[in-house]
């Protein structure tokens, strides 16, 4: 370890030796004599002992279907559940807990304001702004509403930095801006978005704001109230939850003007061969039997990262973020795409080496038990803004350590030599 | 430092990286007989394939796109196979590879010994795809090429 690495080790906000132990994935060996390195916190976190047994423990000694049920199980489940999502609200700061409607993911709370509020309120000619830097569950809804409705999409294009053009967003969210719906952090580059300038602009031109926070409240303190935003949809299985499990938090009013989602049981409030009418929110979204477990589940998820503290979590990543630039930097090869500042980033690093396609570069990693995702990253218009076909991209979580980040450096070298791109 | 595990000699033979890094017949086509692109979205590896016929022969043949190793190097030593050969032997080609990719078993075809050595990458699930995708563009051409067969004049506005 040389001096810096102890520096940074010693800076860390909490024991790390005591986190990892709660994930036993991260001592499995992925080859012979190869412990596993979990670079690809982006695309999905790995999950702590506390919050499977919260799961096993609900299906070994609560499980029942929730709501309308008299029976003492039913009545323990509607209990967990509910519990859960007070929880959740309270981990976002959001008003009531009523207001956090249970969702599979991000995906499918971006879609339910698509379809919800977005095909009841908006007109032909009425303009939602997405931004270049989007995950595409943040762009294809808006494009199909664009071509049912006729609706105006227009995007606020990014810079060579990663960063998002502000000036452009000025010029381009208006006065018939109806929606800005934009990503709190870019999965694809890490760029932490200037929320702070752009949900003003949005407002003073009287739009909505829709926040993107798949990538930000599982790593940051994330307060929707202290944002100003009227949605914001997240997913539990990137924050230490089950997958299938997520969730979009919405004002109140908003909920109650919108339209369900999916229609079907649990969301009626009365039903004839004639007509329905609609539960009250949140249920009025939560058509048919919901991912119960999974939302118990989340609940203790949420508990574990509260019980680090999300400015610690968050302190963590900057500092891993910060030594994985400088020490990936130092990489014969290595273009960094990004700000070039950890506290402009989540914990993501997206770059690429020179002379070795990406997916080569995961490849190789993978017989180094060094996990990262290659690819578009599910967000094409980045990589075309870039002029490059796919990156390489590692992300960080609570768990990770600097001696991981210098496996991956490491290895980086060791892909460069395989290629023969350096002696 | 030590030797890389042989699953992943398994993947990246020698041969495959000197086709990577040297690839063949890489350039741009003036007036290809019959040609298609293919993409593979997952991974963003994008191979175009141009064809040159004359007399039920493959002429001449060149490729673009980029991708990784594995995607360009197949795409190189398609193109080294199917050279010179007849319309129905490249189609055997083609159809012999994807077996190869979907069994991993070697193919008994004449002048398929370099390509044999792609055979390891059948061990890898998530780069099948990569492998497969020149062929693949090879029989998307040569499927082109029937439609507009009898007005030969016509085909450079086919492109």
């Amino acid at each position: 370890m040389t001096q810096t690495d102890m520096d940074v080790q010693q800076r860390l906000p909490f024991d790390l030796d005591r986190i990892r132990r709660d994930f036993p994935i991260l001592k499995r060996e992925i080859h012979p004599g190869k412990t596993l390195v979990y670079l690809d916190n982006a695309a999905t976190s790995q999950r702590p002992v506390q919050m499977i047994a919260e799961m096993t423990r609900f299906y070994r000694d609560h499980n029942a279907n929730i709501h309308r049920g008299v029976h003492t199980l039913s009545i323990e489940a509607t209990d967990l559940y509910e519990q859960a999502r007070q929880r959740i609200a309270r981990f976002i700061n959001a008003p009531r807990a009523e207001e956090v409607i249970f969702t599979r993911n991000t995906t499918e709370g971006i879609n339910l304001v698509a379809h919800s509020w977005g095909r009841k309120f908006l007109q032909e000619g009425d303009e939602v702004v997405i931004t270049e830097v989007e995950h595409h569950s943040n762009i294809v809804p808006w494009q199909m509403l664009r071509d049912e409705r006729g609706v105006v999409l227009k995007y606020i294009p990014m810079l060579p930095d990663g960063t998002l053009d502000l000036d452009y967003a000025r010029q381009v969210i208006g006065p018939r801006t109806k929606l800005l719906a934009v990503t709190a952090v870019s999965n694809a580059l890490g760029t932490i978005t200037r929320l702070d300038e752009l949900i003003p602009m949005a407002r003073a031109q009287g739009a909505l704001v829709l926040v993107d926070g798949a990538q930000s409240v599982p790593h940051m303190p994330v307060d929707v109230q202290a944002l100003g935003c009227d949605f914001m949809a997240f997913t539990g299985h990137k924050m230490l939850g089950p997958t299938g499990i997520g969730g979009l938090w919405a004002r109140m009013e908003l909920l109650e003007a919108m339209d369900p989602f999916l229609g079907g049981g649990d969301m009626i409030l009365t039903v004839t061969m004639a007509q329905s009418t609609w539960a009250d929110v949140p249920a009025k979204f939560e058509a048919g039997t919901p991912n119960v477990a999974g939302a118990v589940a989340l609940g203790a998820a949420v508990d574990y990262l509260e019980a680090l503290g999300m400015d610690a979590v968050r302190a963590h990543e900057v500092e891993i973020t910060d030594y994985a630039l400088r020490r990936l930097g130092d990489v014969p090869g290595v273009s960094i795409f990004g700000p070039p500042q950890a506290q402009d980033r989540g914990g993501v690093i997206s770059f690429e080496l020179e002379g070795v396609h990406p997916h080569d570069v995961g490849q190789v990693l993978d017989t180094h038990a060094v996990a990262i995702r290659t690819g578009h990253h599910c967000a094409q218009p980045v990589m075309a803004a870039l002029s490059v076909p796919a990156t390489a991209r590692a992300s960080f979580y609570i768990y990770n350590t600097t001696e991981e980040v210098d496996r991956l450096a490491v290895a980086l070298e060791e892909v460069s030599r395989f290629f023969g791109v350096r002696a | 430092m030590t030797n890389e595990p042989s699953l992943l000699d398994d993947l990246y033979r020698e041969i495959i990286l000197d086709h990577y890094r040297t690839p063949r017949n890489h350039q741009e086509m003036e007036a290809p007989t019959c040609s298609a692109e293919g993409a593979n979205p997952l991974c963003g590896d994008t191979v175009t394939v141009s064809i040159l016929l004359a007399d039920g022969r493959v002429q001449d043949i060149a490729f673009g796109g980029q991708g990784c190793s594995i995607s360009q190097a197949s795409a190189s030593m398609m193109t080294e196979y199917v050279k010179g050969r007849t319309v129905q032997e490249a189609g055997d080609g083609a159809r012999a590879f994807q077996q190869m990719m979907t069994t991993g078993e070697p193919q008994d075809l004449e002048g398929f010994d370099d390509i044999d050595a792609l055979r390891g990458v059948a061990k890898f699930a998530a780069r099948v795809k990569c492998a497969s995708l020149a062929w693949k563009t090879l029989e998307q051409a040569l499927d082109g090429r029937a439609e507009p067969v009898t007005t030969d004049e016509r085909t450079e506005s086919n492109d």
